[in-house]
């Protein structure tokens, strides 16, 4: 069916060309046959207007010119037509492994020859937005789609052709933060839930053939697919994924001789996963009952990849306007649709409503504060030095090491919004600062804008004043806490939906009876680890991609239906050591989660045996190093550190391998560092 | 894919013909030039009168180009459609129907949400033989990029595309049943499984859909695939698949508060589900050692869908010659396959028999019960049915040839399931002289050194083992069985160790605690659940093979020697023979002996093979084909795998899982004569 898609826009791109084509063939035929039916024309044309009763319009033009126009383009239509299938049957009838196309060798046949079978069953789950979404229920504007996927594996041609029924069924209650009533939409189960995003767009596909020739097959792995949109507790309401992991884990567990099983979370499903296992050991009305030993008894290692334990500054973005680069890759996927006018050039605002209505965003927000993200004059990587920066230095090698000085007081990464390049700029004590008077006053001086002519958009901006906006710009900066704060102000509902579900501080007391309560799970800084220390934690990332961290912001110029007041300052370019660019001060990292979310967990936060990890499970950190694709025949790269392309990098998969084979975190070469988590970790000052 | 090369295979065709066309077109043209020529009005006339002049330039030109202009103009022709296609909005095909139809009924779903049916006890669908998904997870080089693609189910393209590599990845070791080395083919999981079997061509599919409306979803539904070509203990040997069902069931019954299952298993489903009990209640080595109350503390209901509880004839002559008309729809998917020479030189046959004889499943489905269930050899439970072009008659001539229609019932011995020669079939079994095959020698092997790698247990055999056979005439179900161990040792020596086909004398013997009794209602008790209730739901209405008439083939060394007579008819006396076969009522496939015996006369009540009591349905739809085009497979079909679209049955299956019993539905349902027959059938209760 894909091919058949490709194909048909492929032809259907055809005519367009050919226009130019004919032209061209129209003059030179021109040229070709002007002599003899000029002098015809002369001597026949006072007749010809008597006898057209067959050649209705042909009279104002040459006949056989005429002819020839419509059948041309029917000829070269054929022609190319029957050249592709030509093509398109050579090609069907080459050699799969044809000499020069070979590909190298994956790794999973290479350690089948080093004797490596499989062992311990695996437990995939898969992040946001990776997870297919089909629907069983809805309104009539989507009769037909029964059971047809809304969201990823086909080719989103849905959003095409009806794109405000698509909406309307991917968003939730506003209030609930369930299914509005009338719509059931589920996620897809099984390993075609997120093996391909989209046709060719691998997510895990490549690491389950590699598992498969190493034995695996689909009685000792599992995708533990679960609907992304819902906060993690609800999923466990509404479809009872939790229950469902925890059984499947067990059989999975019981069928395969009582071996463990290594669980393989990708970006938001490490979070996930971190709320299954205080999950399930908490008794039955919350929890799954599973008593205080079944994380120990069942889970040999969790090998978290990409892991976004702290967060993700995407989010913030996406919160805010809407406007992260990507906050999974919505964009990447269909690059022309946000900013195109398919939704009626509002297309931001519709994206706003639907993903604020998914409390699993509000899940990726930064947590720890300012003790984890930096505050107004300080933050954990502030001496990162950008590539373009380094780059120069590498050249012109004696270049001033002023300079560098210089660079370490600039970059404020702890300031994660800041209105104006100027404000992000500033020392602290030069700027303006809003009073918690004035920010309360916030919350209350809301007025409803005008909005009758927006039509049926709804964000909850429209019920944020204008003046409300400016002060919040005029507020300058923001830190990781108190954009919580802004967050309350200017989307109330959403905040006040999702808090019920997550939390983003950091524990005084973990003993404290209160974080037994379910939306602390989630949080590595909020609860402990289970007792289990034979169990390993590995942490799986890419890094040397410029990875969005803070933002420069601007109000956006006023119009009406433009209901949101902010967006990004794409203007705001180059700060002095390159890490600004478009807006965006970016940091080491694999293009979404910066290193210092996925890394310091087990770089400091749960090394050893500290309060967060009471029984000592062993974390192990492996950075992956980003490298582009040579050429075109890798595809997405083997060696790629990109969030999402890391799934097809070699040195991943092997590494899942042989601890799927039964390998330990020692035999693997434990750490393996190239960036500069140890010294950001070291810089946190975080009680453990 | 498909639809590509079918249009590319048409074009040729279709440029011929309108080519010419154009030729014709244009000579049209000069004429009416040659008309106009002499006033010399007409510019085109002048124009093309003037290219005639360079004719052959012309020619050339409209030779290979107007062929590529018919392409181009179908492309666009086609591409259009398909864009209006697309435009069209989904609910138009169904404005189109009810303009010419009238309003079609709510589909069962609809109706029964609108009376406030929601969904309340979880569903299990166990899919039957065939129409499960296979991918493949490893193979050999010649599957090449087919890594988890379907080999069975959906388009079939690989069948096509590497015949041979196929067969070989479909077949199974012949010795253990397993895989052979190698080569790993998986069932798919999910609803995907056997929702479609081919594009188009529903089995599940609309039954869950018509669940989907009161309220199912993902969560409490469940499609227990399994690997349908591997004996059933074997699933779980090899794919731990039973352990998968029973955790899944356990699950669903845990997280929907603890409501019981319904069942819903589907033609060999059935077999497997019946093994399924008796698994799950046996101490754990060989069985799932959920203690002797789970199928009472699980299961609600069993609504078995055209059950092949007793076996189907069908499974014989698949067996012995790979005949099967179609052992499930092989040939009704793709018809052409076996009569084509995709393998090379006429060996299709062999090739599928080869496959075939290595998937032990089929041998489940073998008759049981021998004799006693299906007859001797001059006695039969059917004996007085008649076939349904003679019913029509009587219909019209009521009462008028009662003596001919007793007639027909005395001259039709459905017991003999094979006979050789049509004479034969029809003589009195003190006129037959049988030879005894069973110690035959089989005499020297047929030189095969011609037949390349095909092989069949035929090989052998030799010339004096087929003539041994064709020389004992008659069989019945119990020599049948003898019949299958002489041709086909192998395969019936690996069956033997899964299956059996007898019945039970005493139940409580220890021996019937081996696994190969389990799905063999005739050799196992029911499950300890006086709550639970079994439900036969079939359909009736359609001639059904039940026994065959056979000859020799001709014999060339390649052949498989023995087929179906499809020259021997009943003409006007015996309606019920057609094409060598005799027919009796039941779903196509599925006598109705086979699928309503147990629930109308083996369990009802308390019996030996019931203890206790668990209460049994007989539901019979009527078989009614489309009434139109526009209705496809029908809403009151009662055919074997077409009986999944049916309304009435639908909406039976959603009242029992929103939490109807079986009275509530309306009890039996019965339109065949299989209280008749079953009384007819002495077995010990």
């Amino acid at each position: 069916m894909g091919s058949i898609l490709r194909f048909r826009k492929l032809c259907f791109l055809e005519p367009v060309k050919f226009t130019s084509n004919d032209e061209k063939r129209k003059a030179e035929e021109e040229k070709q046959l002007s002599p003899s039916p000029k002098v015809d024309q002369k001597t026949s044309q006072p007749a010809a207007a008597t006898t057209t009763a067959l050649l209705k319009d042909k009279t104002k033009k040459k006949p056989l010119k005429e002819w020839r126009c419509i059948d041309s383009c029917c000829w070269t239509i054929g022609y190319l037509c029957t050249t592709w299938w030509l093509l398109l049957f050579v090609y069907h009838c080459l050699p799969a492994n044809l000499a020069g196309l070979k590909a190298p060798e994956p790794p999973g046949s290479r350690l089948r020859r080093d004797g490596l079978t499989a062992l311990h069953p695996v437990v995939l789950v898969p992040g946001i937005v990776t997870g297919g979404l089909e629907l069983w229920e809805g309104r009539p504007c989507s009769e037909g789609l029964f059971r047809r996927r809304l969201w990823g594996g086909g080719s989103f041609t849905e959003i095409f052709k009806r794109p405000m029924c698509w909406l309307e069924h991917l968003s939730l209650d506003n209030e609930t933060g369930l299914d509005p009533p009338g719509i059931r939409v589920r996620a897809v189960p099984g390993l075609v839930a997120a093996d391909y995003f989209a046709p060719g767009y691998f997510v895990w596909a490549i690491l389950i053939e590699n598992l498969a020739r190493i034995g695996y097959e689909g009685k000792n792995m599992y995708m533990a697919a679960y609907d992304w949109r819902l906060s993690f507790q609800n999923t466990e309401t509404r479809d009872q994924s939790l229950s469902r992991l925890k059984s499947k884990i067990e059989l999975m567990y019981i069928t395969n001789g009582y071996k463990k099983v290594v669980v393989v979370p990708h970006s938001m499903g490490v979070i996930y996963f971190l709320h299954f296992m205080k999950w399930v050991e908490t008794p039955p009305p919350m929890g799954g009952g599973g008593g205080s030993n079944w994380c120990s008894k069942h889970i040999k290692a969790i090998m978290n990849i990409g892991p976004a334990f702290l967060g993700v500054p995407k989010a913030v973005g996406n919160m805010l306007s809407a406007e992260s680069k990507d906050v999974a890759f919505i964009r990447a996927m269909a690059p022309g649709l946000l900013d195109s006018e398919i939704l009626g050039l509002q297309t931001l605002e519709h994206v706003m409503r639907v993903s604020r209505t998914w409390d699993s965003t509000i899940s990726l927000l930064p947590k720890g504060g300012e003790t984890i993200w930096g505050n107004l004059d300080w933050s954990p990587e502030e001496d990162h030095v950008c590539e373009s920066a380094k780059k120069f230095d590498a050249k012109g090698n004696n270049t001033d090491g002023r300079r560098d000085f210089q660079v370490l007081e600039s970059t404020n990464y702890g300031r994660i919004i800041s209105f104006g390049k100027k404000s992000s700029e500033l020392l602290s004590s030069e700027l303006p600062t809003l009073g918690s008077q004035e920010q309360a006053s916030l919350q209350n001086g809301n007025s409803q804008v005008s909005n009758v002519s927006c039509g049926k958009v709804w964000t909850e901006y429209d019920e944020v004043s204008r003046e409300c906006i400016e002060r919040i710009a005029e507020n300058k900066v923001y830190t990781v806490k108190t954009l919580l704060d802004l967050f309350r102000s200017i989307a109330p509902k959403t905040m006040k939906r999702a808090e019920a579900h997550f939390s983003h501080g950091i524990a005084g007391n973990l003993d404290d009876p209160k974080y037994n309560h379910y939306k602390y799970w989630s949080n590595p800084l909020e609860t402990k680890l289970p007792d289990a220390p034979e169990m390993e934690i590995y942490c799986l990332y890419g890094v040397g991609i410029p990875t969005e961290r803070s933002y420069v912001y601007k109000v956006s110029p006023s119009s009406r239906c433009r209901s949101i007041p902010i967006q990004i300052d794409s203007s705001a370019d180059g700060s002095q050591n390159g890490c600004l660019k478009g807006g965006v001060y970016f940091v080491d990292g694999d293009e979404s989660v910066p290193v210092l979310s996925a890394g310091f967990m087990c770089a400091k936060g749960w090394r050893g045996k500290n309060r967060f990890n009471p029984s000592g499970i062993a974390t192990y950190v492996r950075e992956y190093k980003h490298k582009a694709p040579a050429n075109f025949l890798e595809g997405r790269g083997l060696e790629s550190g990109g969030h999402v392309d890391i799934m097809g990098n070699v040195a991943l998969i092997e590494d899942v391998l042989r601890v799927a084979a039964g390998g330990s975190g020692v035999e693997l070469g434990g750490d393996r560092i190239y960036s500069d988590i140890m010294k950001m970790s070291e810089k946190i000052k975080l009680r453990l | 894919m498909t639809a590509l090369r079918r249009r590319k295979g048409k074009k040729p065709q279709n440029s011929e013909p309108q080519s010419e066309e154009n030729k014709e077109k244009k000579s049209n043209e000069t004429e009416e030039c040659s008309n106009t020529e002499n006033l010399n009005l007409n510019p085109g006339c002048s124009s093309s009168s003037s290219t005639s002049s360079s004719s052959s330039r012309r020619r050339k030109w409209s030779c290979v180009d107007s062929c590529c202009w018919f392409i181009g103009c179908i492309c666009s022709l086609w591409w259009f459609m398909l864009f209006l296609y697309n435009a069209m909005p989904a609910s138009f095909p169904q404005y189109v129907t009810e303009a010419i139809t009238g309003p079609l009924p709510d589909p069962p779903g609809v109706k029964l949400a609108k009376e406030g049916l929601q969904a309340k006890h979880p569903v299990v669908f166990v899919p039957g033989i065939v129409t499960g998904g296979l991918e493949l997870w490893e193979g050999h080089s010649c599957a090449e990029g087919l890594f988890r693609k379907r080999l069975w189910g959906g388009t079939f393209g690989e069948v096509y595309k590497r015949p041979l590599c196929w067969v070989e990845h479909m077949s199974l070791d012949n010795e253990t049943g397993l895989d052979p080395p190698g080569i790993k083919i998986r069932p798919v999981s999910g609803l995907v499984a056997a929702d479609y079997f081919a594009p188009g061509y529903f089995v599940w599919a609309v039954l869950i859909a018509n669940l989907a409306r009161i309220g199912y979803e993902d969560k409490n539904m469940y499609m227990a695939a399994y690997d349908w070509r591997i004996s059933f203990q074997n699933t779980e040997v090899r794919d731990q698949t039973l352990s998968r069902i029973k955790s899944n069931i356990e699950l669903m019954v845990a997280t929907s508060g603890g409501k019981k299952v319904v069942v819903v298993p589907h033609s060999m489903g059935v077999l497997y589900f019946l093994h399924f009990m008796k698994w799950v209640e046996a101490p754990a080595p060989m069985g799932g050692g959920g203690g002797p109350n789970w199928c009472a503390e699980h299961i609600k209901a069993v609504m078995n869908i055209g059950g092949p509880f007793l076996g189907v004839p069908k499974a014989v002559s698949g067996l012995f010659s790979a005949e099967a008309k179609d052992i499930a729809i092989a040939r009704a998917v793709a018809p052409g396959v076996l009569d084509m020479d995709v393998f090379g030189f006429f060996q299709t046959l062999q090739h599928v028999m080869r496959m075939t004889r290595s998937w032990d499943s089929t041998m489940s489905m073998i008759p049981k019960g021998g004799d006693t269930i299906w007859g001797g050899l001059d006695w039969s439970p059917e004996e007085g049915h008649a076939c349904s072009s003679k019913k029509k008659k009587n219909g019209q001539t009521s009462g008028h040839n009662k003596t001919g229609d007793l007639a027909n019932s005395v001259r039709i011995k459905y017991g003999r399931l094979l006979s050789f020669g049509k004479d034969v079939a029809d003589l009195h079994s003190s006129e037959i002289e049988m030879v005894d095959f069973r110690g035959a020698i089989k005499g020297n092997n047929l030189a095969n050194i011609t037949c390349r790698d095909v092989w069949t247990e035929y090989h052998d055999m030799g010339i004096g083992g087929v003539k041994a056979v064709a020389d004992y005439k008659v069989y019945t179900a119990n020599s049948i069985l003898d019949l299958l161990h002489f041709v086909a040792p192998k395969m019936m020596k690996r069956g033997d160790e899964h299956f059996s086909y007898g019945i039970a004398d005493d139940l409580d013997d220890k021996k019937y605690d081996e696994y190969k009794y389990w799905s063999n209602p005739l050799e196992t008790k029911l499950p300890n659940a006086p709550e639970m209730e079994i439900f036969s739901m079939y359909g009736v209405g359609i001639p059904t093979e039940r026994a065959y008439i056979y000859k020799f083939s001709p014999a060339t060394e390649c052949y498989i020697p023995f087929q179906i007579d499809t020259s021997a008819e009943g003409g006007e006396g015996g309606p019920c023979l057609k094409g060598g076969v005799y027919s009796v009522d039941g779903d196509e496939t599925v006598p109705v002996l086979s699928a309503g015996y147990m629930c109308a006369k083996g369990w009802r009540g308390k019996t030996r093979f019931n203890p206790s009591g668990i209460r049994t349905f007989i539901k019979e739809y009527r078989h009614a084909p489309p009434a139109t085009l526009l209705e496809g497979r029908g809403t009151q079909s009662g055919a074997h795998v077409d009986i999944m679209g049916n309304f009435a049955l639908i909406e039976d299956i959603i009242r029992v899982a929103a939490g109807a019993t079986g009275e509530e539905i309306g009890g039996d349902q019965v339109y065949s004569d299989i209280l008749k027959w079953s009384d007819r059938i002495k077995l010990k209760l």
